[in-house]
């Protein structure tokens, strides 16, 4: 488990963490989302050491994560891999080689028959099988990040940080990595954090998220609790939901699918059981893992307002007047 | 000048030629293995390096910035007591590789340190998030990435320690530039320079073209 309180960090004098405070549990999916800026990336510095952090505390399985000492920093980097939006792998090693360097780092031998079966089965895992002894430049973005994945994981860590590392990639290989991230946290039970300002991301994979703004979290939660009914402002600007184009006359009414609702065909029920017209302004449908939530804008007249209200609270669908 | 008249032009320059080889192969070697030492503390303590140290940084720099800015020529006479000291005698093959040594030192700290520091910041961001030491990462990061750079900037030393070798000639070190000043030039005699100039070219052109090669190889 990972359990920061109340952390604050400054750069010179511009303060980029504002007191963070986040617990995340063992084996979950956890999103930090936010805008640039909004210090998600600094924060996952500070959970694995890159950086250090002026207050508050950061614990890793109740070990507190500080510069002061090196040797159990060192040990706690062990049990934290890594991937970056970049790649960063050594242009001058092969596939293998690459894979196998943190092993160096810890003193390992990488010829060895365990680190041999280890590596190989890395790669399997995320499916370079034959690319073995390539080098980084003949490899695709999607590729590269794979090399990344195995090598983050080669230590055999409790937990991977993942900071924007499908920011690079376009959206076909983003699913791809993020299936490979969801196959890993299953079949190895590692606690995957991933920072992002990709809305995709959230969605396609992370089982609670926190929403960073200017410094602070703004929301945690589940994404589909956060995003399918924003109530932050910060949020919906976030979202870009903000300008869509209503109609100025009668009353627009924003009705939100989650789960179960949104099979039942709610809409065309209304229409008929209150006898009356309204007409769809705006309409999205979003996949949250496997669950579908949508969100409906229909313009409804002055005088049918109060019935299609109570007609959508006896049906159990969330509502607001846009 | 009855010696110069019987010995054949072949003979004198192929002495030349094993001169010169001399001289920039044991300048070369050694200014690599004592350049390489600034260049790495310039590079560990520099404001982006592992460890920063301003004034380490600044100190150093300076001194390699003041002994790149002597002209070659003037430090070759400078350095005739420290060369007296390490080899026994200022004039010769020999004691021309000392200034030789000397003036490549700060030229070949500067191409390394450029190149070590053009090390991806992400690739040593990565290392260090999977526990490595300053040391794992500046053998297996930095020196590791670094290789091809390093061998073009030998390259690029070999080839103006040439050039600085037929200053040498200057203290009796003699080479090919020598011959070249000596016989082609104060002595007119026309073969003894176009000869001379051609081998320059032709080892330039070789260092260089087994240089790309490496860096091919290597990169």
């Amino acid at each position: 488990m990972i359990k920061i309180s109340n952390v604050r960090k400054s750069f010179q004098n511009l303060e980029v963490l504002k007191g963070i405070s986040l617990e995340i549990e063992d084996s979950e999916i956890y999103g930090i989302i936010g805008q640039s800026g909004a210090g998600k990336s600094t924060l996952l510095r500070c959970i694995n050491g890159l950086e250090t952090y002026d207050s508050g505390t950061i614990e890793i399985n109740g070990t507190t994560v500080s510069a002061k000492d090196k040797k159990a920093l060192k040990n706690l980097q062990k049990q934290m891999g890594m991937i970056f939006q970049g790649f960063n792998l050594l242009e001058r090693l092969d596939v293998y080689d690459n894979i196998a360097l943190p092993m160096k780092f810890w003193g390992r031998k990488t010829k060895s028959p365990e680190s041999q079966k280890k590596i190989l089965d890395l790669i399997r895992l995320v499916g370079l099988e034959d690319k073995v002894h390539a080098k980084p430049r003949e490899l695709s973005g999607g590729q590269k990040q794979r090399v990344a994945i195995a090598r983050a994981l080669v230590l055999d860590p409790m937990f991977l940080l993942c900071d924007e590392a499908t920011s690079a990639l376009d959206p076909e290989i983003t699913k791809e990595i993020l299936s490979l991230l969801q196959k890993i946290n299953r079949e190895l039970g590692i606690t995957v954090i991933i920072v992002t300002h990709q809305m995709e991301v959230v969605k396609q994979i992370c089982q609670r998220v926190a929403f960073l703004s200017d410094g602070g979290v703004l929301a945690e939660g589940k994404p589909e609790d956060l995003f399918v009914k924003p109530e932050r402002t910060e949020i919906k600007t976030f979202l870009r939901e903000e300008s869509e184009l209503l109609p100025t006359e009668g009353v627009n009414i924003q009705l939100f699918f989650s789960g179960e609702g949104s099979e039942e065909p709610v809409v065309t029920q209304m229409a008929r059981s209150l006898d009356s017209d309204f007409s769809i302004c705006w309409a999205k449908l979003e996949d949250f893992r496997e669950n579908v939530y949508g969100s409906l804008v229909i313009n409804v007249k002055e005088t049918d307002k109060d019935r299609v209200c109570s007609f959508l609270d006896d049906k159990n669908v969330a509502w607001e007047v846009v | 000048m009855g010696i110069v008249s019987t010995t054949s032009m072949t003979s004198i320059i192929l002495d030349a030629l094993g001169q010169t080889l001399y001289m920039v192969f044991w300048s070369t070697f050694f200014s690599v293995i004592l350049g390489f030492i600034p260049a790495v503390i310039l590079t560990l303590t520099a404001p982006d390096g592992l460890h920063p140290v301003k004034a380490v940084y600044e100190v150093l720099s300076f001194i390699v910035n003041v002994f790149r800015s002597f002209p070659f020529i003037i430090l070759l006479v400078i350095l005739i007591p420290f060369t007296r000291i390490v080899v026994g005698k200022s004039i010769g093959t020999t004691a021309s590789i000392v200034p030789l040594t000397i003036s490549a030192i700060p030229f070949i700290a500067r191409i390394f340190e450029s190149s070590l520091r053009e090390t991806d910041r992400g690739v040593i961001e990565a290392a260090r998030s999977f526990g490595a030491s300053n040391l794992q990462i500046l053998l297996r990061v930095y020196v590791k990435e670094s290789i091809p750079r390093m061998l073009n900037g030998v390259v690029l030393l070999i080839i103006s320690l040439i050039g600085y070798s037929a200053m040498a000639g200057t203290v009796g070190g003699g080479g090919i530039g020598d011959i070249a000043i000596r016989f082609g030039y104060q002595q007119y005699k026309t073969d003894y320079l176009v000869t001379c100039s051609i081998i320059l070219i032709v080892f330039v052109q070789v260092i260089q073209m087994i240089g790309n090669r490496m860096y091919k190889h290597l990169s």
